[in-house]
């Protein structure tokens, strides 16, 4: 009888006005039976992270082309942090450099998108991430 | 696993917001520890006024029920918000973007937003709406709003889940007589207009005062007024609030409210026990076999399902009919 969705919260933290590539991820998840919580432009982390606890959702996935990811994206981790949120798989996708992804990605956030990425990748990640998790999460019930 | 239950309610009862969103995922998701967890917290469950906000898509509803927050916040009273979009029918997904015109109530911590995917269910709500709101009631609002997913003329779940229902139209959607036929008009305790700023906005209201008129008058039912607003501009919400509370008092005079209550809670035991009965006799291959069975030996499947019926009629407890019969009205 058990009816679990894997929920998707997409967000736009800081000064970035560009959300095609936001929307189109969210659209895809979407298409991928995924129930996604799109909340527009401009947000603060704290924003994002209250969004994420009210939502419940099991992933937070940022976007952002403004250049600010290292500044901002450790912070929205932060706030989750400090709502007790760290078992959120946390991704993110834009226009950043490599070296940036890799500190990123030894930082909390379990994998970074880049330029380039097939969408559909997007959703199988995902996918295959919360089928361990939750599989994890059965083992130990 | 039964250990995680009581502090699940007691992280709700004690006011974490985490707890109660949790509490909503497993309503949502018909998790088998949802009933206990129900049951923990439901002493605290039936002091929230219950609004529910329906009306065609892009009527404003969600503008309006940000506005409506707003001022209820202004008033010092705390606001739980359920917004419902539908899912895919084909896919399961959903794109759920209400909060979008809801982002300034994000940090205030009395007020609590949860966007819920229909997930199957037709009648404008989603399956676990009730449940959602029952926990969110134990959490302590003093209002609990839904907003229905965008509606036609025939979805009405809304009715029994809401103690007061407004129903969101605006100008250009029709004449009187799309009122008068349209269902919503019948579920409606106070009609909005909004929008009110756009031409046609007094000939709407005109000819809803008088389907309302010719539907009520006279017959000692509550007549819902009708309250043209604009919620972009922030206009006409003080009468708005003023005609739910209206409602709201009509209700409580002379027990109405617990009546109303009463047929809710009867909605909802329907509900749960459609679905346990499905699960019951289906999970697995469940009465398949048998079903198949009675095909063969039936001419057509109303016969099949006839003779399945009458199984499992004659199955039933003795005492349920001399219930029955002793609670006939």
């Amino acid at each position: 009888m058990n009816q679990r969705k894997i929920r998707v919260l997409i967000g736009k933290p800081g000064l970035d006005g560009h959300d095609r590539g936001a929307k189109t991820v969210a659209s895809v998840l979407r298409d991928n039976g995924m129930e996604v919580i799109y909340t527009g432009l401009h947000k603060t982390p704290a924003m994002i992270a209250e969004t994420a606890l009210q939502e419940d959702v099991d992933v937070v996935g940022l976007s952002i082309l403004s250049g600010a990811h290292m500044e901002l994206f450790p912070r929205v981790r932060e706030e989750l942090h400090n709502r007790g949120l760290d078992h959120v798989l946390l991704v993110g996708g834009g226009i950043i450099p490599a070296d940036d992804m890799a500190a990123l990605e030894s930082n909390g956030f379990t994998k970074l998108f880049g330029p380039g990425t097939h969408t559909e990748d997007i959703a199988r990640f995902i996918q295959g991430e919360m089928e361990k998790r939750w599989a994890k999460e059965a083992a130990d019930a | 696993m039964n250990s995680q239950q009581p502090s699940l309610a007691q992280g709700l009862l004690a006011g974490q917001r985490g707890a109660l969103a949790r509490a909503i995922t497993w309503a949502e998701n018909a998790d088998r520890r949802f009933p206990q967890l129900l049951e923990d917290v439901y002493a605290a469950v039936g002091r929230s006024h219950r609004l529910g906000v329906t009306g065609p898509p892009g009527a404003g509803k969600s503008t309006l029920v940000n506005q409506l927050a707003r001022h209820l916040r202004e008033l010092e009273r705390t606001v739980g918000i359920l917004a419902v979009d539908p899912s895919s029918p084909f896919t399961g997904g959903a794109l759920l973007g209400d909060r979008i015109r809801m982002e300034e109530r994000t940090l205030d911590p009395g007020v609590f937003i949860r966007s819920m995917a229909s997930r199957g269910s037709r009648g404008g709500l989603a399956r676990a709406t009730v449940d959602a709101f029952d926990v969110m009631d134990a959490f302590g609002f003093d209002q609990l709003i839904v907003e229905t997913v965008g509606v036609g003329q025939a979805e009405y779940d809304v009715v029994g889940a809401a103690d007061t229902v407004l129903v969101v139209l605006c100008p250009g959607a029709g004449d009187g007589v799309q009122a008068m036929k349209s269902g919503l008009l019948e579920v409606a305790d106070v009609l909005c207009i909004n929008k009110a700023d756009l031409p046609g906005a007094d000939r709407m209201v005109a000819d809803l005062e008088e389907a309302v008129h010719i539907r009520t008058a006279g017959k000692g039912l509550w007549m819902p007024p009708v309250v043209s607003v604009s919620a972009g501009t922030d206009q006409g919400l003080d009468g708005l609030l003023e005609a739910i509370q209206s409602h709201r008092a009509w209700l409580e005079a002379e027990g109405r409210l617990q009546l109303s209550r009463q047929e809710q809670r009867l909605d909802q035991v329907q509900r749960v026990l459609r679905e346990g009965f499905d699960h019951a006799i289906w999970e697995g291959r469940g009465l398949e076999g048998y079903a198949r069975a009675m095909i063969k030996a039936s001419r057509t499947p109303h016969g099949a399902a006839e003779r399945i019926l009458e199984q499992l009629k004659a199955a039933l407890p003795s005492e349920w009919a001399q219930v029955q019969e002793e609670t006939q009205p």
